[in-house]
């Protein structure tokens, strides 16, 4: 691709917005980037990406800070991830990345478009119930699990709250048309993007 | 009363906003500060005099301050600027001795010296950090000793974790041995009077055994996960070389002279009668004199807001002692231990240790300095006793949880930042029962020794 372009995509649990973000990467042949990030950092830095993994995309635990220094290990796996991301975007990278506060990490490039992906509770339930075996119950108390961890990630690096429609180019309810559909109109978008020359609104 | 619960208040809001971070800490303490001057010393207790001994200023320009031939001690109300001046003199010396690369060439020529195996390594380092620590903080000591643990980890593959561990928990034991390791020691030195003779003839003792006791603790701990991947042969070429890491030579024999001779006057600083404000303020100057083209780079580096920070905490503190809620609180202790004093001196080791693993020690010990102060007068006990005690449980129990010190969020960092995250669990079930062992001897050493 001639030109960079970097999507963000933020996403509730059990929206399918790992899976859109997915099939962007392919549509778009682009870099998919989710949890595999820190293979990649690991690869990097010499050492295995399990001892980076348990700390991915959670709140920070009880810690202090010194002159800059964080004794938390989230904070430090998070800002390692921010670190990496910001220097593929300064390479000039194109890449999908899900989450990890890169719509506002990444806010500087104007190669980035940012996406929220939400989706109706009853069709995050059944979702996570398919995909999990699990009942619609479980399903439920994981979603809101999930969904607190993550938002408590976020708002503890972006100043703009996760999921707030201000933070992101677009928002969309995955619920209202399938993970297919949805896709397909964010394509659109990405490309009607593209054709316009500037990615991203300043 | 009005005042007493402001300024209970003011503290507690202090230490609640410091344990959460929301504003920077200096800010915090400042703003408390702040109010305790205006609320509780101007409005409800209209007083000026509270002020003006808080604020302490007068003190630096009496002659005491900088040069005395007795014993005077500092008086322990309001700011201590014999621990603000100190601090900030060292740090400069401190960062003139980084900038010419002096601690990476420490840390590498020992690594050279021991022909970089890794078990030898793993304990000179300790030593080192010990040593160090017992001179310059520990921040520093663990930021120039963990990264070159690091960089020392990738070329002989093995695992950092258990050395960083390792060295925070030695510059904590490293800093309780004198009066300039640790700020809560020097705050108890210039509070209290004592002397980095008195120091080490009594922490540094019950530190030098407990070193012994840790490093063996340690390697039995550790070995086998520092040799389990260390096998591949490692070209000689490989190894990092120490003469290549020093970036200006003038600078660095400077720097190191007036590190000697800063060390060698706050060894002998009883005798020469020079005070630790004296000393800070020589080592800063002579540091500046002699690399005055980087003045500016090091006035930059000076970590304004961990001095401003104290400033506002003496303040706060202050506050406690002008309104005698610190002799309430040393009633309350007295009390709890039923007028035993080898009980109140093991409780304030053991109180001390609890809440410096979880609070910031240097608040807690600034705290405590006036309630045992109070309790050595009224229970007519010796006030080095409980100093020893409250020394060697705000330091030591600041290296049990990855949050207690300063040293310990350093070389935590340094470590993540390099791909080796450490988590309360794996922090906390080495260090612990390293901890718990030195405690152990500090309790029992003063109990054998004073009592």
């Amino acid at each position: 691709m001639a030109q960079q372009l970097i999507i963000s995509i933020g996403r509730e649990y059990g929206s399918g917005g790992h899976e859109i973000a997915k099939r962007l990467a392919e549509k778009f042949d682009l870099h998919f980037y989710d949890k595999n990030l820190l293979e990649e950092i690991a690869l990097e830095k010499n050492i295995t990406a399990d001892k980076l993994e348990k700390y991915d995309e959670i709140p920070r635990s009880v810690s202090r800070k010194v002159r800059g220094f964080s004794s938390s290990p989230e904070e430090n796996t998070a800002n390692m991830q921010f670190e990496y991301l910001r220097k593929m975007a300064e390479n000039g990278k194109s890449f999908v990345i899900v989450g990890r506060c890169s719509e506002t990490v990444l806010r500087d490039y104007s190669c980035m478009i940012s996406i929220f992906i939400l989706a109706d509770l009853s069709c995050k339930i059944d979702w996570i119930a398919s995909l999990q075996g699990i009942s619609r119950e479980k399903a439920e108390i994981l979603i809101n699990r999930k969904n607190k961890k993550r938002k408590d990630y976020h708002n503890y690096y972006c100043l703009q709250k996760w999921g707030y429609s201000q933070n992101y180019d677009l928002s969309i309810n995955s619920s209202c048309l399938g993970i297919e559909k949805t896709t397909d109109i964010l394509a659109d978008y990405i490309q009607a993007r593209i054709n316009h020359g500037q990615h991203r609104r300043r | 009363m009005v005042s007493q619960i402001l300024a209970v208040v003011i503290f507690a809001v202090m230490f609640l906003l410091i344990i959460t971070e929301k504003f920077e800490r200096h800010i915090v303490t400042l703003f408390c500060g702040l109010l305790t001057l205006v609320v509780v010393f101007g409005i409800c207790m209209r007083s000026i005099p509270a002020i003006t001994r808080t604020l302490n200023i007068h003190q630096i320009f009496v002659r005491d301050f900088w040069y005395h031939a007795g014993e005077t001690a500092a008086p322990s109300s309001g700011i201590n600027w014999a621990t603000i001046i100190f601090i900030a003199g060292m740090m400069i010396m401190v960062e003139g001795m980084a900038r010419t690369g002096f601690f990476r060439w420490l840390c590498i020529q020992i690594a050279n010296l021991v022909h970089y195996k890794v078990i030898p390594i793993f304990i000179t380092f300790m030593v080192m950090s010990a040593i160090l620590a017992m001179f310059i903080d520990s921040i520093t000591v663990l930021l120039f000793l963990a990264a070159v643990t690091m960089e020392l980890a990738q070329v002989l593959n093995f695992e950092p974790v258990p050395v960083i561990l390792s060295e925070i928990f030695c510059a904590n034991l490293g800093g309780s041995a004198t009066m300039c390791g640790d700020p809560p020691n020097i705050i108890i030195g210039t509070s209290l009077g004592y002397s980095f003779g008195d120091f080490i003839t009594n922490t540094g003792l019950i530190a030098g055994i407990s070193l012994v006791v840790t490093i063996i603790y340690f390697y039995f701990c550790f070995r086998k996960e520092l040799l389990t991947n260390c096998q591949k042969q490692i070209s000689a070429a490989d190894y990092p070389d120490p003469k290549k890491v020093i970036t200006d030579k003038n600078g660095f024999i400077t720097s190191c002279i007036i590190f000697f001779c800063s060390v060698l006057l706050l060894i002998t600083h009883a005798q020469t009668g020079f005070t630790v404000a004296f000393i800070g303020l020589a080592a800063a100057l002579a540091t500046f004199l002699t690399s005055t083209r980087y003045i500016s780079e090091l006035m930059k580096k000076l970590d304004y807001k961990t001095l401003l920070f104290f400033i506002g905490l003496f303040i706060v503190v202050g506050g406690l002692e002008e309104t005698g809620i610190l002799e309430i609180a040393a009633n309350l202790i007295r009390t709890a231990s039923g007028g035993n004093v080898k009980l109140m001196t093991v409780t304030i080791i053991w109180i001390s240790a609890i809440a410096s693993a979880f609070v910031d020690n240097i608040p807690f010990a600034a705290t405590m300095i006036p309630i045992i102060k109070n309790l050595s007068i009224t229970q007519n006990t010796s006030l080095s006793v409980l100093a020893w005690a409250l020394s060697m449980g705000t330091d030591i129990g600041g290296s049990a949880t990855p949050i207690g010190a300063s040293a310990n969020v350093v070389g935590i960092s340094v470590a993540a930042r390099h791909g080796h995250p450490i988590g309360w669990r794996e922090y906390c079930t080495k260090v612990v029962p390293a901890a718990l062992f030195v405690l152990l001897i500090s309790t029992i050493c003063i109990l054998i020794r004073y009592f």
